[in-house]
């Protein structure tokens, strides 16, 4: 059946329920069950939940064949939590059929690829799905067809009890030795822990595992004692070089400059460029630095930004400490002044995935959103974003944040060049819909600019600021001009990922590469 | 043209290709890998023989290690190592002939 993006999602996928994407706001109103924990009750007073190892954790909390394991990504590419775990489960206690459900995976998880090809993983749920993994999945070597969800998508999955987690497993930086933890305080510190909070509350099970045991009790914490079942002290749970990096510095490049330079102004010809606004950016280079130009016209008109959202990091945490944005609300960290300033700096405070992009709650932040600046590996002539699918079709990226913020805010900004090398990043039809166009109102190119026509509010306003703008169609031609029209990757049939919407539709599915061959 | 001895132009730097020619004597033996090989091993394919066609080479190996160079690029790294296999590339480029 054809959905709204006018992907052809096979039937034996719209089981139980499912249904493929219908549009943006489509679920609004509807009410939800919530599902519920089986939770083991710890009413005797109790010392410590210390345990000595992984392994005797998964036995305590009755890991079995078959299980769904949740994880968070806070700690990057610096993570060691996600493959001690599922070493410990498949080579000290022999399990199988495991499912990995997981906020994000990167490649510090080629190893899961290993269990992957053994049959030993069988299920894959998350937003990020790179390296080895990436390409194991994509060679349909998966035994179930992986499922991919952003930011936002999940909590409203593990709440509607559509992925049930039987044992989450909370890398922490710090921890006491009954589970209370923190992203601070310890030699691993990844700042805000907001993916993980709704996997301590949905799941049966939590296992904390932490390489620095502080005194009880250790407030605030992140994720609450009063959900962990067990405690493991590990000698290291990541890299702290690659959890929180040194600040990226801000872009030079002249074309990342005059873009960044243009997203300000799109932004300050809008009538929500005001007094209180808020706002969320992505961390490429591009996006980055409209972050300078951003300011510079803030300063101009005398006003100051109310708020601002995402994954943090330096620019945003310095504008706060200028006393140029009121509140600084973070789900996620990517440099060490973002962790160093959580809930250290008045103003910068923490949230939930849930509480930043759940489609299915009452009060997302991305839902009060004026604005969000992202970037695209690929944007098509009906504004649809992939971020997910390389130009091979193999499976290297993330939706993350993408949809929900693009769906949430008033003006979604997509910043990218219009050509990377030889890919048309403006191009006919993007591999993979990861964002829907419907959700997408501004392109900004190194070539131009152009506004999608759902929205000719904007497109007025960008004609009262004098700023030029042209059509999408005409920025793909000038791409192909340059690059020359690409043929369409070609797929085996097999479906190896599901894209689900952000409201649980179906949104594309990604299919089993095929080893490339000229046609004649 | 025709290829005289090894030859080789281009880097491996994204956005450049690599192109080796050798003799041979059984027609154009091409091989291509490339970074945009499922998008544009077609074009790839066709802009390399082309050129070739237009250089008046007809027997040969030739290699195309493509890091997702554009068409004019390609055409270029492929002319020179022609030039080279054949010592051209000094002087003797076919300037206003077949090279526009």
């Amino acid at each position: 059946m054809k959905n709204a993006v006018g992907r052809e999602i096979p039937d034996e996928l719209l089981v139980g329920g499912k249904e493929v994407y219908q549009g943006k706001g489509y679920m609004d109103g509807k009410y939800i069950k919530k599902a519920s924990p089986c939770t083991r009750r710890c009413e005797k007073p109790q010392e410590s939940k210390i345990v000595d190892s992984i392994a005797q954790a998964l036995r305590d909390c009755g890991a079995k064949d078959g299980m769904t394991f949740s994880f968070h990504h806070h700690l990057r590419e610096g993570d060691f939590v996600v493959n001690m775990v599922m070493k410990a489960a498949i080579e000290e206690l022999g399990l199988k059929d495991l499912t990995i459900a997981a906020s994000s995976l990167g490649a510090a998880h080629d190893l899961i690829a290993d269990y992957i090809e053994q049959g030993k993983v069988i299920g894959i749920q998350t937003s990020g799905i790179r390296g080895r993994m990436g390409q194991v999945v994509s060679e349909g070597k998966l035994k179930t067809t992986a499922i991919i969800r952003s930011h936002g998508g999940r909590p409203r999955a593990i709440e509607a009890g559509e992925v049930h987690i039987d044992i989450a497993f909370i890398g922490a930086p710090t921890s006491d030795c009954v589970g209370n933890c923190r992203g601070i305080g310890g030699k691993s510190n990844c700042g805000s822990m907001g993916y993980a909070m709704t996997d301590a509350k949905y799941a049966d099970h939590v296992v904390v595992i932490t390489d620095c045991l502080v005194d009880f009790p250790n407030m605030p914490a992140s994720v609450e004692a009063i959900d962990v079942d067990a405690v493991v002290v590990v000698d290291s749970i990541g890299n702290p070089k690659k959890i929180a990096s040194a600040a990226a510095r801000i872009s030079q490049n002249p074309r990342d400059l005059m873009m960044a330079e243009n997203v300000a102004k799109v932004i300050a010809s809008t009538p929500y460029f005001k007094d209180g606004f808020s706002f969320q950016t992505g961390v490429g280079g591009p996006s980055l630095a409209a972050n300078l130009f951003l300011e510079k016209f803030m300063d101009e008109r005398g006003i100051k930004m109310g708020w601002a959202i995402g994954g943090i990091c330096k620019p945003m945490v310095e504008l706060l400490k200028k006393g140029k944005i009121g509140k600084v609300i973070d789900v996620q960290d990517f440099d060490l002044d973002a962790v160093n300033s959580i809930n250290q700096t008045p103003g910068h405070y923490e949230m939930s995935a849930s509480q930043y992009a759940n489609p299915a709650n009452k009060g997302a932040f991305v839902n009060k959103l004026d604005f969000v600046v992202l970037a695209a590996l690929e944007i098509d002539t009906n504004f649809n974003v992939n971020v997910l699918t390389g130009s091979d079709g193999v499976l290297r990226g993330a939706p993350g944040g993408h949809p929900d913020t693009a769906a949430g805010s008033k003006c979604c900004i997509i910043v990218t060049p219009l050509v990377r090398g030889r890919m048309a990043t403006v191009c006919e039809n993007v591999v993979t819909v990861t964002t829907p166009g419907d959700c997408v109102d501004v392109l900004v190119t190194d070539y131009g600019i152009a506004v999608n026509p759902l929205r000719p509010d904007l497109i007025k306003c960008l004609d009262d600021a004098g700023i030029e703008h042209v059509s999408i169609e005409s920025l793909k031609e000038k791409a192909y001009s340059i690059v020359g029209r690409p043929d369409p990757v070609q797929f085996e049939d097999k479906v190896v990922a599901v894209l689900e919407a952000r409201d649980g539709t179906i949104l594309d599915v990604v299919r089993q590469i095929k080893p490339y061959t000229f046609e004649d | 043209m025709q290829i005289e001895k090894n030859a080789m132009a281009g880097t491996l730097e994204s956005s450049d290709a690599m192109v080796t020619v050798e003799p041979g004597n059984a027609g154009i033996e091409l091989e291509i890998s490339s970074s945009v090989m499922n998008q544009y091993g077609r074009q790839i394919r066709a802009t390399v023989l082309e050129t070739l066609a237009r250089l008046g080479v007809t027997d040969g190996r030739v290699t195309v290690v493509d890091k997702g160079a554009l068409d004019c690029t390609l055409k270029a790294r492929v002319e020179c190592a022609v030039f080279r296999s054949c010592g051209k590339s000094d002087a003797g480029i076919p300037w206003g002939g077949v090279i526009k």
